[in-house]
Parts: structure tokens; sequence; C-alpha cells
């Protein structure tokens, strides 16, 4: 390993700019002649629009123009998509009902947006908002996705009782034929709380338009710019694809909420072109909370089968899922594909059935939150393992131990083939991490001081590196999702490469630019990593399912072996030999045997120069391209242990240790890494102890800013324990199988458990907050008395 | 319209301004310095965070015209000759970043918490004085490690300046 090397902890390249304040994120972007947009979104959860009178706000001051969904239907602008098909049971298609822009006739859920007014300055277009006269006639909401079936408001026409589909996956007469021979049976009714993502950036875009050449440009902050401009080009019909340019310059973190296409930068685009000015949105954190894809969301009863020797034999699971009101971009793959695939986790489980009930609501869209369908499938199946161990009187580690999977490939019985894994060696370094086996001495401490001590596992699974376009596209995805890659490499040696991923916090600057340092033989600054532009980049699928990696970087590695095989073509004729004897080695093409060799860079710039061979044999200069489609997911796997000490008199729940043991195969960078580690965790954390969104019966979400929804701090989180195991993925040529996701999948039940554990009863919701924890805890000393 | 002077990063600004227009926005919108970010509109989130005649002040909570005849130091101020304030170095030696977008708060508050506190700073006390600032990208666990380094990194910084 070389200092800049694969497996180097280098230091990340963008840093600089970041802690110079240097960075630029969209809303540093000001453009000549700018206008600013602000939406005026619904007070209702559900209403209908009988009549919008947008003049008093047109002869406000500043205001340049005022738009309604009228005006976008008139232009023929088409509504916001779903990019993935999921069938019912009886094989009907989900039932997507129109998700205009603005809207058309009728709100659905409160920050609905209803109109736009554009103004010289932000200040002028919030006042002129005011001015806009909406007559609504306010209809029932429904909030709750357990009731949606059965309530009286209807969100679309399309579907009478608010179902978007009835999926479901797995054999149903099998894992019925398992719990008759069961056992034991344990059974738990759960709720995935509801969650807004909230990177501290919040969303913003900048449109304009020239009508010299007819070109728009959008900057977005968005984790997909390809995407964003294939939507908004082929689907929504703002601007053809060849003449949209969309840069997502640095963005602030995304976490999944910036993958999806939204109203307010299709109407930027739109409006540059009307009005004929730059027209920049800057979302406000309220804004944020209100329209930006909540994530999670699901209500579930599941149960566990475990026969005479304690192995699972059978798991059912029932949830229903919340959608929201509109479909967003890929909301739907998300309590389908991404979930119950997953529902296997570590163990070898013969018979699996779920069934999902995806619902519409009068509540913001619901769509991918880091990790995604994975860490609802994970808080299910870790908390019916780890209550199932209980019930039988089992070591939880151990009894996880016994129903690992152990044989490799595993074809599960939910679609998936685990490639790799070695699940015993993370458990038995997470237990050694954690000192697990004086667990029992400090819970006798803790109890000499009047406090509960517990400790909870997670042993989870995820499926990354997303994905096969093959497999997605038989599964209802409307897109491939491969990765693309250029590398360019100048006479000078120095080598730009163009990446269909995206960085919004990952430092792919770095890691990347590690990959090529490591295969060119060059130093790292001779390197750039070029992204999230897409006038430089051809086309990419973008950042998200911890897929920048295994699939970003294989397109890479792909590009980079053309790029030495076209270098080994040009050696052959400088170095007079035979292109067969021509060895790349450390940075140097070599004749084989022999002394005679040259530096990359000087092979370069002999490409460029062509004087040594003939430009039609060999064509001059060397760059070349990658498309990289994945041969199967990626299976990161790995054991978290969580220990809290709960003051029953309080309710405040303090995490005392964190181990983590994670197999993300081969590393590039585990500084980077750890940090990703780090971050879910704290997200994961944040999920079960803090955080939730919260609409009241009327549809009004009354956790709509940061004194309101409770975000991690740093007071509430301790220091990590990181440690990794390593089974080289298979199924990349670099071994990577993706680190993003794992600790905000790993981390709700860990936490979760370890409170049971500790209260000694399964009674407790997430978020685990010190009022519910007092409450479960009074419930546990003194049963009648809470009731 | 209003007038407000101040000094920001070392040099004299005057600038007429809506007698609303807050600091932060004064700072972006009328200087370009747009280091100084916007993460939330309830004071939270500290991704504002500036200094303030020498103390960390939310920018965002603060009118352009409240700093009038003031000193304001931002995230662009502190670096001196081409050399990074020890506090953002350690921020980059042990990765206490990853989006970039509440760094440069998380540095001002943090300069502000060694000048308040010293520069030997425990793991509790670092928590407990980040309590105003938000960051979703790293769990926190870096960022107490650059704080805590950053504080040793800027003892040595005076150290030197008193041997010259």
């Amino acid at each position: 390993m070389t200092a800049t090397g694969i497996g180097a902890p280098v230091r990340r390249k963008e840093d600089q700019r970041f802690v110079t304040g240097q960075g630029r994120y969209v809303d540093d972007f000001n453009r000549p002649g700018q206008a600013y947009a602000y939406f005026l979104r619904s007070p209702h959860a559900h209403a209908i629009i009988r009549s919008i009178d947008t003049g008093p706000a047109m002869i406000m001051p500043g205001v340049i123009a005022v738009f309604t969904g009228d005006d976008l239907a008139a232009d023929k602008i088409g509504g916001l998509i779903c990019g993935w098909m999921i069938h019912s049971k009886d094989g009907s298609p989900m039932k997507a009902g129109p998700h205009p822009a603005l809207a058309q006739g009728k709100v659905r859920y409160v920050g609905d947006h209803v109109a736009v007014v554009i103004a010289e300055t932000l200040a002028q277009a919030k006042d002129a908002a005011e001015a806009i006269v909406v007559d609504y006639d306010v209809l029932p909401a429904v909030v709750d996705p357990a009731q949606a079936t059965k309530a009286s408001a209807q969100v679309h026409d399309v579907s009478p009782d608010n179902t978007v589909f009835n999926w479901h996956l797995g054999n149903k007469d099998e894992a019925e034929a398992a719990f008759a021979r069961a056992k034991h049976i344990t059974t738990i009714d759960l709720v995935n709380n509801r969650l807004v993502p909230n990177p501290i950036e919040p969303r913003a875009a900048v449109g304009e338009y020239d009508p010299g050449t007819d070109n728009y440009t959008l900057y977005t902050t968005s984790q997909n710019p390809h995407v964003a401009r294939l939507v908004l080009s082929a689907f929504i019909g703002v601007a053809p694809e060849h003449k949209l340019r969309v840069i997502a310059p640095d963005v602030g973190g995304g976490f999944g909420s910036k993958i999806f296409i939204y109203a307010e930068e299709t109407v930027c685009v739109w409006a540059a072109k009307k009005v004929k000015r730059p027209v920049k949105w800057t979302s406000d954190r309220t804004e944020a909370f209100l329209s930006d894809a909540h994530g999670r969301d699901h209500v579930t009863h599941a149960e566990m089968a475990t026969d005479e020797n304690g192995r699972i034999i059978g798991l059912r699971v029932h949830t229903v899922a919340n959608l929201g009101a509109y479909l967003s971009t890929f909301s739907s793959s998300v309590p389908t594909y991404l979930y119950a695939p997953l529902l296997s986790g570590q163990y070898d489980i013969p018979a699996i059935y779920c069934e999902v009930d995806a619902v519409y609501t009068n509540t913001a869209p619901v769509d991918a939150y880091r990790g995604a369908g994975r860490p609802e499938a994970t808080y299910v199946l870790e908390r019916l393992v780890e209550k199932t161990a209980r019930e039988l009187g089992q070591d939880p580690a151990e009894f996880r131990r016994k129903n690992y999977i152990t044989q490799f490939p595993h074809a599960t019985p939910v679609i998936m083939t685990y490639d790799t894994g070695d699940y015993a060696a993370s458990l038995d370094k997470a237990l050694e991490l954690a000192d697990y086996k004086n667990f029992q001495q400090r819970k006798q401490e803790s109890a000499r001081r009047g406090k509960l001590r517990g400790i909870g596992f997670s042993s989870y699974i995820e499926a990354c590196g997303i994905a096969p376009s093959q497999a997605v596209g038989s599964l209802g995805a409307g897109v491939g999702l491969w990765e693309s890659a250029e590398v360019r490499v100048n006479p000078t040696g120095s080598v730009e490469v163009l990446t269909g991923s995206h960085s919004h916090g990952q430092g792919h600057e770095t890691t990347f630019a590690q990959l090529v340092s490591d295969r060119l033989g060059i130093p790292i600054d001779q390197v750039s990593i070029v992204h999230g532009d897409t006038d430089k980049v051809q086309f990419g699928m973008g950042t998200y399912g911890s897929r920048s990696g295994a699939v970003g970087m294989s397109a890479i590695a792909k590009a980079l072996d053309k790029v030495i095989a076209k270098g080994k073509k040009v050696a052959a004729h400088v170095l007079e030999a035979s292109e067969g004897d021509i060895e790349f080695k450390d940075g140097r093409f070599g004749v084989a045997g022999t002394d005679r060799s040259m530096a990359f860079g000087e092979i370069a710039l002999q490409a460029y120069i062509a004087h040594k061979f003939s430009g039609q044999d060999l064509e001059p200069g060397l760059k070349e391209g990658a498309f990289y489609d994945p041969t199967n997911f990626t299976f990161p796997a790995g054991v978290h242990i969580c220990e809290v000490e709960i003051d029953p008199d309080t309710g405040v729940t303090k995490i005392e240790r964190w181990t983590a043991v994670d197999d993300f195969g081969v590393i590039i960078n585990p500084m980077i890494v750890e940090g990703q580690v780090h971050g879910g965790i704290a997200q994961g954390v944040g999920q079960a102890l803090l955080e939730g969104a919260v609409y009241d019966q009327s549809g009004q979400l009354i956790t709509a800013s940061f004194n309101d929804y409770c975000m991690p701090r740093a007071i509430d989180l301790p220091s990590f324990q990181v440690g990794m195991t390593v089974t080289p993925c298979p199924s990349n040529p670099l071994g990577i199988k993706g680190c993003g996701e794992a600790g905000a999948i790993a981390a709700p039940p860990a936490v979760i458990n370890a409170i049971t554990d500790a209260l000694g009863h399964e009674d407790i919701a997430m978020p685990a907050t010190p009022q519910a924890v007092w409450r479960a805890a009074q419930k546990a000393r003194m049963p009648m008395a809470a009731e | 319209m209003t007038t407000v002077s101040l000094t920001v990063n070392g040099q004299s600004v005057t600038a007429d301004v809506d007698p609303r227009t807050l600091l932060v926005q004064f700072l972006r919108d009328n200087l370009r310095l747009t280091g100084t970010h916007v993460g939330c509109d309830t004071s939270q989130c500290g991704a504002c965070v500036v200094h303030l005649n020498g103390h960390a002040v939310k920018s965002c909570t603060v009118l352009a015209v409240q700093a009038d005849s003031s000193v304001v130091t931002t995230i662009e101020g502190i670096a001196e000759g081409g050399e990074l304030h020890p506090m953002q170095a350690a921020f980059r030696e042990h990765h206490g970043l990853q989006c970039g977008y509440c760094t440069p708060g998380m540095i001002m508050s943090a300069i502000d918490i060694v000048n308040r506190k010293g520069h030997a700073l425990d793991e509790q006390t670092i928590r407990a004085e980040l309590e105003g600032n938000l960051c979703r990208c790293t769990g926190y666990h870096n960022i107490v490690k650059a704080v805590a380094a950053g504080a040793q990194g800027m003892a040595q910084s005076l150290l030197r300046q008193a041997a010259e």
C-alpha cells in the first residue's frame, strides 16, 4: 500500500475549500439579473381549491409574476413521476395519482404547492404570497396509515380506499407449513417511526434560460443530476434533454432526500423562461420539514417460528407502508424490493412470506431515507430475533450464531443470493470489543446505583451496490442502475476522471483519486475528479444505495484498464517492442526482460504527439470511457452492540458503549469509511431515541422545525468503537461492498434491544424519549401503577 | 434603508441595507462571503456562527444594523498568511467534516469554546459546548476529536507567537 493508494487513510482533497468557507453550494450561486421564487403552500392537509385570485399579489412591489397550476398546464408541463412500477398480488399496476408541480384543483398535504411568486427580492416574493387569495373547501384528512383504507378521506380519485398496492414476496404456503410445525412462535407489533432526513443544507434551485441558444441551466441540490435532467426533459417536459444542463455543485448532505425530482426545481427552470430572468429558490427549514420527502413510516405485525432445536424455520411479516399524499420518485421501491428481500438477514430461514399494503395519506410524500427499506426490515427482524432468544431463554448472541448462514453463495427465500460473508467473525470481534463477558458485572454495578443497564444486538445485512440493471428492470425499475466513468489523460500525464456518481459528503474527490493514483502509479495531486455537471459528464445514475464505491469506482477501474491497454499499444511503438511484451507496473510501461521503460506521463505525451506511430493504425490521444453494470447486489453485513444505562427516575437513556464491527469488503480509505459508519449510527440512534415526525389528526405537521423535531446533538451520542472484518466482494472488480447506510440500518434495533433488555419488558416504541422510557420503567417497577 | 459601517475580516465596509436585513444576509448577499451558511430559521443549527467583537454569535439572529461599528470575523477571515487556523487544520486532519455545510459554523464555535474554556478540553465538555451546532453527517465523533486537537493546536500556536 502506498501513502495515497487503496487502503490508505488519505486526508481529503476537498477539505481545503470546506474548512476555509470556499465550498460552493447552490445558494452560493447568484446569476446576473436573478429573481427570487417563493412558493405559497397549502395550510390544509386536504382541500378543494375553489379559486385562486393572484390579482392582489400581482400589484405588490417588486412582483414579476405569479403562477399557478393552470399556467403549468397551459404550457403542457407534466406532473412529477414515480419511476418504479409495483404490481399488486392480483397483477394490477399500482394506483398512481396525478402529481402536478403546482396544485390543480386540490391540495393533498400541508405544504403542497399552490402558487409561486417571482419577485425582485425574496422579501417581496414572501410579502406578495400573503396577498394571494385562495378559496379552499376543506375536506377531512387521513394521516394514520393503519386507518387509511377505512378513512372517509379519499386522497386520489384513482384509489377509493387509499391503497397504492397490495404487494407480497416469498412463499405463503411454505411459511404456513413452517408455522404449523413450529415448536415456538414469537410475535411482535412495531411502528417504524416517520423521519425527516434534514441534511443541514436545505434544498435549493436556480433556473436559467438563454433565449439566444435556447439552452436551460439548472443549479440544484441533487444526488443525481443526470436522472434529474432525464426526468425533467423526458417525463415532465420542461426542456429537451440536450438543451438542459443540470449542475449539482457542492451539496450539503442528502441521505436520500436529494435523489428525488421535486416541484420547486421544475418550476424554477420553467419560470426562468417565462419571466426571462434567472429564478432562484432556497428552502427554509420549515419548508424542508413540510416538503422534503420523509422516510420510514411503517406499521408492522410479524411472527417468527422456531423448531425444537432453536432454529428459525419461518418468518411472516405484514406491513402497512405510508407513502404520503403523492408517489415520490422512487417511493414505491422502498417498502417493497428494498425491504422484503432483506428479511432473511444473516439467517438461514427456509420459509419467509411478506405482505405490504402501501397507502396514501394526507402527509408529505415518503421516499428513500438513508438505508431505505433496509432499516425497516432490519428493525423487524432484529427485534424479533432478540425477542425470540429471550422467550427461548437463550443468549441473544449465541441464538444468532446458531442461525447464521455459513455457506455461500446462499439463496434466500426472498429473491436475494448472498455472494459472500463471515457473520460469526464479525460477531466474535464485536463481542470481544464490547467486553460482553463482563456485561453482567457492569449491570450489577449499575443496579447498585439504582440504574438499569441493558445490552442490545443488531446483526444486520443490507443489499447495496445498487444494482444489476437487468435484475431491477425485471422488478419494475424504470431505469438501469449501472454507472459511467471517463478517464481523460492529459499530454502532461495528469488525469481527469469524469464520474456519474455524485459526492455530497462522501469524499469521492479523494477516494476515487486514490484508485487512479494506485492503478496508474501517479501522484494523487495529479488526479482531478469531475462530477455533478451534465455538460461535463455524459451520463450517470448518481449516488444513493451505497453504490458509489461498488458501482461508480468499478466503472472507473474498467476505464483505467482500457487506458492502460491503450498505453501499452503506444508504448510498444515508442519502445520498439511487440505489444505483448509491454508490462505496466509501478507507473511505468516497460519491455519485459529489459531495462527499457517509460513513465506513464511520458507515454501519455507520446500518445498525443503521435510521432512514433501511424495515426491511422492507432488513434492518437489517451481517453477511455466505461459503463459498469454490476453482476449482483453487494451484501455488507456486521454486528452492532449497544449498551445503555437508564435512569428510571428521569427516563434518560445514556448510551454507555457502542461497538460496530462491519464487513464492507475491500476498503479504499478507512478514515472515510469509519466516518460513514459514525454518521449512520448517529442517524439510527436519532431514530431510536429522539426523532419522529408527528402529524396531528387534522394533518398539521407539529414537528416542523428544529425546535420541535429532536435532531441528535453531540451530547446525545457517545464515541463509537468501530472495527472491521473483510470478505472481499466477488461481484465487482474492486471487492467493495459499500458502507454508507450500514450504521442507520444497524442502529435502531440495537438501541431498542438494549432498552428492552434494561427494562425487562418489550413495551417501548421508537423514539424512546425520556418520557416514554420513564413510563416504561414505571411499568416495569409497578405493573399496575402505569396502567 | 439604513447605513451600517463595520469591520469584517479586517476590512472596513459600509453599506445601505433594509433595516430587517440579518447579519448573515448582509455577509452572504452584500459582501459575498458565502462561507457562512444558513441551515435553519430558529437559531438551532449553528451553520451561521461568526464572531462578533470576538464572541460567537448566530448571525441569523443578529440584525446587520446591530453589528454597526462592530468587528466581525467569518470563516474566510481566520486563516493567516495562507496558513490554516489550527482549528481548520484539525478538522481536516481528524476528518471532522463530510459535506462541509455545518463546518464553518462548527469551526467558529469551536474556536469560541477554546477562547472560553481553555485548551485542555475533555470529551464531555466539548460535547456539551457544541449544543448549538448541528451536524447530520459525522455523528460528531470526529468533530469532538478535531475540537480537542484544534484546542491543542491553538495552544502551540500561542507558544510559537510568544517565542517569536
